[in-house]
């Protein structure tokens, strides 16, 4: 059974002043295997956060379905699966850091004493040790960001929902999400999470799916996406004449007394480095280079 | 545990907000200030001391009722901190039920409080305790979570100003309709004698938790009244908060 299963997901909006319409969601269509990273992928303003509102009941959608282990996304009984972590998450100012993962833990009805462990242990988790009795009003906007992420954990979800999550952290913050995002996969759980910030994601997830104006237009894994997809090898070397490079019709750039040749033909990659050694050459280097999520997502894009 | 967690986390909004005890404490100062006001004042002044204590407990608890109910909807869809709550597995009518168990906590300690104060000062001055008034400051609460149901109504449709408006409106409203009683019989339009029929009748009658009157006059007091006014706030609240549940149900968090 997939742990996220959405099927043919519309969503249409109507405005306050005229009630006009217009469809958010056209045809959203995710499928999530257990203990997988998923990367949701869409420019701004695709519909990746409406879609995400969709699946916890946060808003309403016209047609379509939305799963969790084949139950209803939006019902309390698929909720209790669910950590969910908001895009730039809000949380009460005025109570403080622990006072809120019981607040959340309470929402569970997770019994006080066992939430109160769970607290103390996902705030070293996230790095917030000593800031258990620190009101909130008085964290940075990074610190908000890991005591959102082990509100998340509270219940110790199978399914874990991030809304942007590396949006606004700074590259260490980024790091410590990833290494956080790796090692919660290690444990089993199953990651969603909605992203524009492709290095990311390349790093980490298992499945992408991409979604523009509303509509899934490619999903799969990413490592097939990605292998078929070298672009070009390019070959770095020195110590050859040049004029038998001509002779031979090998293409080259002349950079930092390297000459570089790039070809999209395996075969003659091989050539190529026969050739060089054959004439007492030296290689420094070839290099695959492959296409990018971020080459992918711009072709599909642009299509 | 869930409508608790909802309810004690109001509450803790509530009572950290500096409104709060600046109200309360106005409250007090108000019950004692009356003091002064005997001083000044010819005639009975238990009489005085009295009226003008319930009249003072009366006016700041109102302002609680009101000012802690009608944001506290709002502010959590503006801040967002409401996808937090409803992307767990809590219901919205759990939400809704727990958010006004959490104002008539709120609304319990401030008016405990201000009576108390009021009780100690009785004692003092006049040296007797009239017990009575414990049924006023019951009927009070009454009223008061009349009040706050109507501005959590208004608090989940609509802005804290246009709340506070129609809140206030309807809280004055409710105190005069009882005029409408004998009125609505006078009207020979059928229309507008249903409409008056309507209007007298699911408008809230706040005047039914007045007692005051009784109390610093000394009248007996209807047992049977009280229990019609508390079983009227029962029934009055709960259609309150079942409307307010329909309407928030329907509501989209964008």
């Amino acid at each position: 059974m997939k742990a996220i299963e959405i099927k043919g997901l519309e969503k249409t909006f109507t405005s306050n002043f005229l009630l006009k319409k217009y469809k958010v969601l056209k045809d959203i269509n995710i499928s999530i295997e257990k203990g997988e990273i998923y990367g949701f992928l869409g420019p701004n303003g695709a519909g990746k956060t409406t879609t995400i509102k969709c699946m916890l009941g946060l808003i309403s959608f016209d047609s379509g379905e939305s799963l969790i282990y084949g139950k209803d996304s939006k019902s309390i009984e698929g909720r209790e699966k669910i950590g969910f972590l908001p895009e730039h998450p809000y949380f009460y100012d005025y109570l403080t850091a622990k006072e809120l993962l019981i607040f959340s833990g309470m929402l569970f009805s997770i019994p006080i004493k066992k939430v109160m462990n769970k607290a103390k242990y996902l705030l070293e988790l996230v790095g917030l040790e000593g800031k258990e009795d620190l009101k909130l009003k008085k964290f940075s906007k990074g610190m908000i960001q890991r005591l959102g992420f082990a509100q998340t954990l509270i219940n110790d979800p199978e399914i874990i929902i991030l809304d942007e999550p590396f949006s606004g952290l700074d590259p260490i913050g980024r790091k410590e999400l990833r290494d956080l995002i790796i090692s919660l996969k290690k444990s089993g759980k199953t990651i969603f999470f909605s992203s524009h910030i492709l290095q990311d994601m390349e790093m980490i997830v298992d499945t992408v799916g991409i979604i523009l104006e509303g509509k899934t237009i490619k999903q799969g894994k990413l490592s097939d996406l990605i292998s078929h997809s070298v672009q070009y090898h390019e070959v770095v070397f020195r110590g050859v004449d040049e004029s038998l490079l001509k002779s031979n019709n090998i293409g080259f750039e002349l950079k930092d007394n390297n000459y570089i040749t790039k070809s999209k033909d395996f075969e003659k990659v091989n050539h190529i480095i026969e050739f060089i050694i054959m004439n007492h050459g030296k290689i420094i280097s070839v290099t695959p280079f492959k296409m990018t999520l971020e080459d992918i997502f711009l072709e599909e894009i642009n299509r | 545990m869930k409508i608790r967690a909802i309810a004690l986390n109001t509450f803790k909004e509530a009572t950290r907000n500096k409104i709060y005890y600046l109200l309360i404490f106005f409250g007090i100062f108000f019950v004692l200030s009356s003091k002064l006001v005997t001083l000044l004042t010819i005639g009975d002044h238990v009489k005085v001391l009295k009226d003008l204590g319930l009249a003072s407990i009366n006016f700041f608890s109102v302002l609680i009722a009101i000012f802690t109910g009608i944001d506290l909807v709002y502010k959590e869809i503006e801040r967002k901190t409401i996808y937090n709550i409803l992307s767990k597995p809590i219901s919205r009518s759990c939400f809704i039920i727990g958010k006004f168990f959490g104002l008539a906590l709120t609304l319990f300690v401030a008016l405990i409080s201000m009576v108390v104060m009021f009780f100690l000062f009785m004692l003092l001055f006049s040296g007797e305790l009239d017990v009575r008034i414990l049924v006023y400051f019951i009927l009070l609460y009454f009223e008061l979570l009349i009040i706050t149901s109507i501005s959590l109504l208004f608090s989940s449709i609509s802005t804290p100003i246009l709340s506070s408006v129609f809140t206030i409106s309807l809280y004055l409203i409710g105190h005069v309709i009882w005029t409408f009683n004998e009125f609505k019989d006078k009207i020979v339009n059928p229309i507008i004698k249903i409409i008056s029929y309507i209007l007298y009748y699911t408008l809230p009658n706040l005047e039914k938790f007045n007692i005051k009157n009784s109390i610093v006059m000394n009248i007996d007091i209807d047992i049977g009244m009280i229990l019609s006014s508390i079983c009227y706030a029962i029934f009055y609240i709960a259609a309150l908060l079942i409307l307010t549940i329909l309407i928030f149900n329907k509501r989209e968090f964008q």
